[in-house]
């Protein structure tokens, strides 16, 4: 009885200290993460850029592999079981890598061949400050409301109203 | 027979019969598929942003977009403070979570109430948090539909900026708010000792595991929207 009585508590001990050593390595990995966002608010180098959003993106792989594997016990179960997770998962590689693959080779493809697209990208404007969302959306609201008045009283059929192109 | 032969005598011993070949709960396995199917989910969300990102020639600043605070003055812009309180508070509720699960299995049913409380006040935390700041967003115009940021090197940017934002955080949000519905759930049944009487804690580790998948699209979600 002592026996098992100790083994428990050597369980214990151990598997708290993993859920503090798995706490401290997220914290710290969120740390960094976050030193490294603010650092790139005042960066002006592409390249440099790039490469601090590829350790970013190494980082978050790193936390979810510890949040799965220890927050989520998954490590600690049979290898049949993770097997049969871990594996469809993997179907993420193809998935994100043709997905991506195809956004930029659409860009490119609006680029070469619809001059408006380009266009719309090397025009500048200017920040409308004084729109405010909750009072924009009642002003449409309320125009909705009035155009159906007016639709049912003179039986006319009203124009669309042509909305802008962004 | 043959089969039994190739393979190895733990391996044929595990498919037999007689016992669980997954040493689990049939429950815990399929929360484990079901989470897995979520994963796609979300995975088809975060991905599909990419493509019209990377389709896109021009995308505003998440430093910009993303730079207020509760309570601060007029003028003051904090890139990146809010959002680190919110994915801090929601790393901790899921520590909080993994103390309660490690309680149930010790039968500890003091421990398993107090960190079950902990858990669903980082939840509840997490979504007024998300609340403000869905509130401030559409304060300053911005919505499904309705876009008033800039892209980053000022040209004019289309609405799939927000309606991204707006439909991952949303799913997300909901996904935080059901995980705290069944938190308050189970934290009922442990108090009315439902758990105590089965002999077995293994709702709260299913109700963990879905938690913490929570907490992990949150590490995705935190750095795709607000880092990259």
């Amino acid at each position: 009885m002592s026996h098992t009585h100790t083994d428990q508590e050597a369980h214990n001990k151990e598997a708290m200290a993993e859920i503090k050593k798995v706490t401290i390595i997220l914290s710290v990995f969120t740390i960094i993460e976050l030193i490294l966002g603010f650092w790139m608010i005042t960066m002006t180098s592409e390249a440099l850029k790039l490469a601090i959003k590829g350790t970013i993106v190494i980082l978050m792989m790193a936390k979810a592999f510890y949040i799965v594997a220890y927050f989520m016990h998954l490590k600690h179960e049979v290898k049949n079981l993770i097997m049969t997770i871990v594996v469809p998962l993997s179907l993420f590689v193809w998935f994100i890598g043709a997905f991506l693959w195809d956004g930029s080779s659409f860009r490119n493809l609006r680029n070469n061949y619809n001059p408006y697209f380009k266009e719309q990208a090397t025009i500048k404007v200017e920040k409308k400050v004084e729109e405010h969302g909750a009072a924009k959306h009642e002003a449409t609201d309320a125009k909705h409301e009035t155009k159906h008045e007016s639709v049912e009283t003179k039986h006319e059929p009203t124009k669309p109203e042509v909305e802008p192109y962004y | 027979m043959s089969t039994t032969t190739t393979a190895s005598p733990n391996e044929a011993k595990l498919w037999v019969g007689g016992k669980s070949p997954f040493n689990s709960e049939y429950g815990k396995v399929m929360m484990w598929y079901f989470l897995m199917s979520d994963a796609f989910t979300f995975g088809a969300f975060l991905i599909s942003y990419g493509t019209v990102r990377f389709s896109t020639n021009g995308w505003p600043n998440s430093n910009e977009v993303f730079r207020s605070f509760p309570f601060a003055p007029e003028g003051v812009h904090a890139p990146l403070v809010f959002v680190s309180i919110m994915t801090f508070i929601l790393i901790i509720s899921s520590v909080t979570m993994v103390l309660a699960v490690h309680a149930g299995k010790n039968m500890d049913k003091k421990g398993v109430v107090r960190n079950m409380i902990w858990t669903i006040i980082g939840g509840i935390a997490f979504l007024s948090c998300q609340a403000w700041e869905w509130n401030h967003l559409f304060h300053e115009g911005a919505w499904w539909g309705a876009n008033p940021f800039l892209n980053a090197d000022g040209t004019a940017s289309t609405t799939n900026f927000t309606n991204f934002f707006f439909t991952i955080t949303g799913f997300h949000g909901f996904h935080v708010f059901s995980g705290v519905v069944i938190n308050i759930i189970m934290l009922i049944m442990t108090l009315l000792n439902k758990f105590e009487q089965r002999g077995h804690y293994l709702m709260i580790e299913k109700a963990g595991l879905y938690w913490h998948f929570v907490d992990l699209v949150w590490v995705f979600v935190f750095t795709i929207f607000y880092l990259l």
